[in-house]
């Protein structure tokens, strides 16, 4: 794409919470800390991209609250084909707390692809319970699961996956279509979002008209839109050259600094550096480990 | 997600695999227009029928000697019995009796040979009065009808049907001709004006040539039949008051023969619409099974739907992986490519009727045949097409539903 890309300076709002309070400590809430609210008033659009904390918490920059996002305790995948089966998660406990950066790294075959399904709700836990905002996600159904998708998670994948025939601004509203939304809300909600990532001059490109870098900031404000718990992104940066690279990454450390919680999966470890924590998967295990010993991995 | 954006996503897929919609809707369409054509041309048949047994005389009743059952036996011998007599005929025409009936045509037949000059020609000769024009809706070409006086001295008079009168005189004029029965001679007073052949009966209704009953029954009529008269046709004053005149026609018949209930009657009254309903219902039977093959088509063009979601299914695994983990339901899903399947069997199906309207309004250019496009038959077809869809969606969009997000997703 001869295209060229627009300056990176993308981000232009910050939040109004960065850095202007201490970092408190959390109330000793009893969890579930808030229920969920599926049915709760449209948020802002300040509120989407800055994610306003609730009621009764400050937050920063940084790291968590102290309010866990992600509850996982002695989850097992077990994959079984016939008399074969593997076990692909070996007892994960895991706990990412809101406004937390996390990056997940693991070579392949380690059960990364695997913990990414289960913390996105693609799939549920062989056993093991998995709490999101508070809520037991292990066992719910299918319709269940895709609401859970729809308001809580938001997705960036490898391959940006949009879709081709759409406009920039219609794949952005697609899961707010999923939402019952209205059409005037989802639009004027995409072209923020749009406008958020550094993209409000192409709202009506196509996905095959952008640079990949584009199309991935398409699919990180896609993530954004439905102003979700947790955005997931999954190798965000594998198919992107390194100038694109370092475009997202910042984009996801601004998201940070706004207050979002991000779970960055991903088998680069320079990638995994801009995380202020790092979760080591290996053999369906997990280890943490310090930013500065990813040198090492 | 609304039904109405369902419905704009649904078209969008539609709209974004052109080439692939526009074959599979061509299954479709050509079932739908060959069941509009099919039962086009049936109805045209049946109309052209029934507009032919209505031109014969509206509001007809037909009196037959003997009755049958309605099991099939026949008492006295339907029609070779001579219960009826022209006497009956003259007590039917009465109108302090039978206030609904307008004319009233008795009517015995034979095939004889006519003889003008060095010419002669085999037809059937009839015995009527002259209530037989107004029965029969028919008028002259040239001439004049016989009249009561006639019939009262049984005069030797004859009127020929156009076809006769061209086979025995050619291009002469006929009236005032004689023409020979046997050793009576008759002189020719009209010639009827064609109205071309029956194609129920397959006869021509020009080759014909009628005489005074009276004069018939004493010089053309054998044995029994001297008497009596092989039908007598009735003429009800209107459409509406056919019942009144078929029941007072009984009524009086079943009088004058002495009958005390209708089962014992020794006649038979049939109306026009029995005889349309005998003669539209051959046509029918071949509609039914000309639609039947077209609706084999239509069963064709939805396995054409089914196999062309499920390939659409299958390639955009990536596509519902996606929509799958941006929250959308199995129901949503499956709902989305129901819609498809029906979007795609409906636009066949309006596209099928609009070619068998065209087909309807061209077709009849290049072959006789009329084709009478009845609505029902096109609203039916859009049902139909509708129910296609839908019908051959439901398994696609099932195995759409079904799929598991991260193997969606995972397949790149």
């Amino acid at each position: 794409m001869p295209e060229a890309e627009p300056p990176t300076q993308a981000v232009p709002a910050v939040s109004a919470y960065e850095g202007a309070e201490p970092e408190t400590v959390a109330p000793t809430e009893v969890f579930p800390l808030h229920p969920p609210e599926p049915g709760s008033a449209s948020p802002s659009l300040d509120e989407v991209f800055d994610h306003a904390p609730t009621a009764g918490t400050t937050r920063g920059a940084g790291s968590g609250h102290g309010r866990p996002i992600i509850e996982l305790v002695d989850v097992r995948k077990v994959y079984s084909a016939g008399s074969l089966s593997v076990e692909a998660l070996r007892g994960v406990s895991l706990s990412i707390e809101e406004g937390e950066f996390v990056a997940v790294i693991g070579p392949s075959g380690s059960g990364k692809s695997t913990l990414m399904h289960i913390l996105g709700c693609l799939d549920v836990p062989t056993s093991g319970s998995f709490h999101l905002s508070g809520q037991d996600v292990s066992h719910m159904s299918e319709t269940e699961l895709a609401h859970i998708r729809n308001q809580r998670i938001g997705f960036v994948f490898q391959g940006f996956h949009l879709l081709p025939s759409m406009a920039a601004w219609r794949n952005v509203e697609l899961p707010l279509s999923y939402a019952a939304v209205s059409r005037a809300e989802r639009r004027e909600r995409a072209i923020a979002a749009l406008r958020r990532v550094g993209l409000g001059e192409r709202i009506e490109h196509r996905p095959g008209e952008l640079s990949g870098g584009q199309q991935q900031r398409v699919a990180v404000a896609r993530a954004l839109v439905t102003d979700p718990d947790v955005v997931l992104a999954d190798e965000p940066t594998g198919n992107l050259d390194t100038a694109s690279t370092e475009e997202i990454l910042g984009l996801f450390s601004d998201l940070h600094r706004a207050g979002r919680t991000v779970v960055l999966i991903t088998h680069e470890p320079e990638v995994a550096a801009v995380a202020s924590r790092v979760i080591r998967v290996r053999d369906g295990q997990v280890t943490e480990a310090p930013p500065r010993e990813l040198s090492l991995v | 997600m609304s039904w109405l954006e369902t419905f704009r996503t649904g078209v969008q897929a539609i709209m974004s695999h052109r080439l692939r919609s526009a074959l599979t809707m061509l299954g479709i369409l050509i079932g739908i227009a060959a069941v509009i054509l099919t039962v086009g041309l049936g109805e045209g048949a049946s109309a052209q029928v029934s507009s032919e047994i209505q031109s014969l005389g509206t509001n007809l009743l037909t009196v037959t000697p003997g009755s049958s059952t309605s099991t099939g036996g026949v008492r006295g011998g339907l029609g070779s019995a001579t219960s009826l007599t022209a006497a009956d005929a003259t007590a039917l025409a009465n109108k302090k009796d039978c206030p609904d009936v307008a004319a009233v045509a008795p009517v015995s037949s034979r095939s004889t040979v006519l003889v003008a000059g060095a010419t002669n020609w085999t037809t059937s000769v009839s015995g009527s009065t002259p209530g037989w024009l107004t029965v029969h809706s028919r008028s002259l070409l040239e001439g004049n009808f016989f009249t009561q006086d006639d019939i009262v001295k049984a005069n030797p008079v004859m009127v020929l049907g156009a076809t006769t009168a061209v086979e025995l005189f050619g291009s002469r004029d006929p009236i005032g001709q004689s023409v020979s029965v046997g050793t009576e001679t008759y002189t020719v007073e009209g010639v009827l004006n064609s109205i071309g052949s029956s194609s129920t009966s397959g006869t021509s209704q020009d080759d014909l040539a009628i005489v005074p009953i009276s004069t018939f029954q004493q010089q053309l009529a054998f044995g029994l039949t001297r008497t009596s008269v092989s039908s007598i046709v009735i003429q009800a004053t209107s459409k509406n008051t056919l019942s009144a005149a078929y029941q007072e026609v009984q009524d009086e018949l079943l009088a004058l023969h002495g009958a005390t209930s209708p089962l014992a009657a020794n006649f038979t009254i049939t109306t026009q619409t029995q005889a349309l309903s005998t003669a539209t219902s051959v046509d029918h039977t071949l509609t039914i099974l000309l639609a039947g093959i077209a609706a084999i088509s239509l069963l064709v063009g939805g396995i054409g739907v089914m196999n062309i979601m499920l390939v659409s299914v299958t390639e955009r695994v990536r596509e519902i992986g996606l929509r799958k983990a941006l929250g959308a339901t199995p129901s949503i899903i499956r709902r989305q490519f129901m819609v498809e399947a029906s979007v795609l069997g409906l636009a066949g199906g309006l596209i099928g009727v609009l070619l068998g309207l065209g087909g309807a309004i061209g077709l009849p250019h290049l072959i006789s045949n009329p084709i009478v496009i009845s609505p029902s038959a096109a609203v039916a077809a859009i049902v139909v097409s509708l129910a296609i869809g839908l019908g051959f969606g439901v398994y696609p969009a099932s195995r759409a539903a079904r799929m598991a997000p991260i193997d969606a997703l995972r397949s790149e």
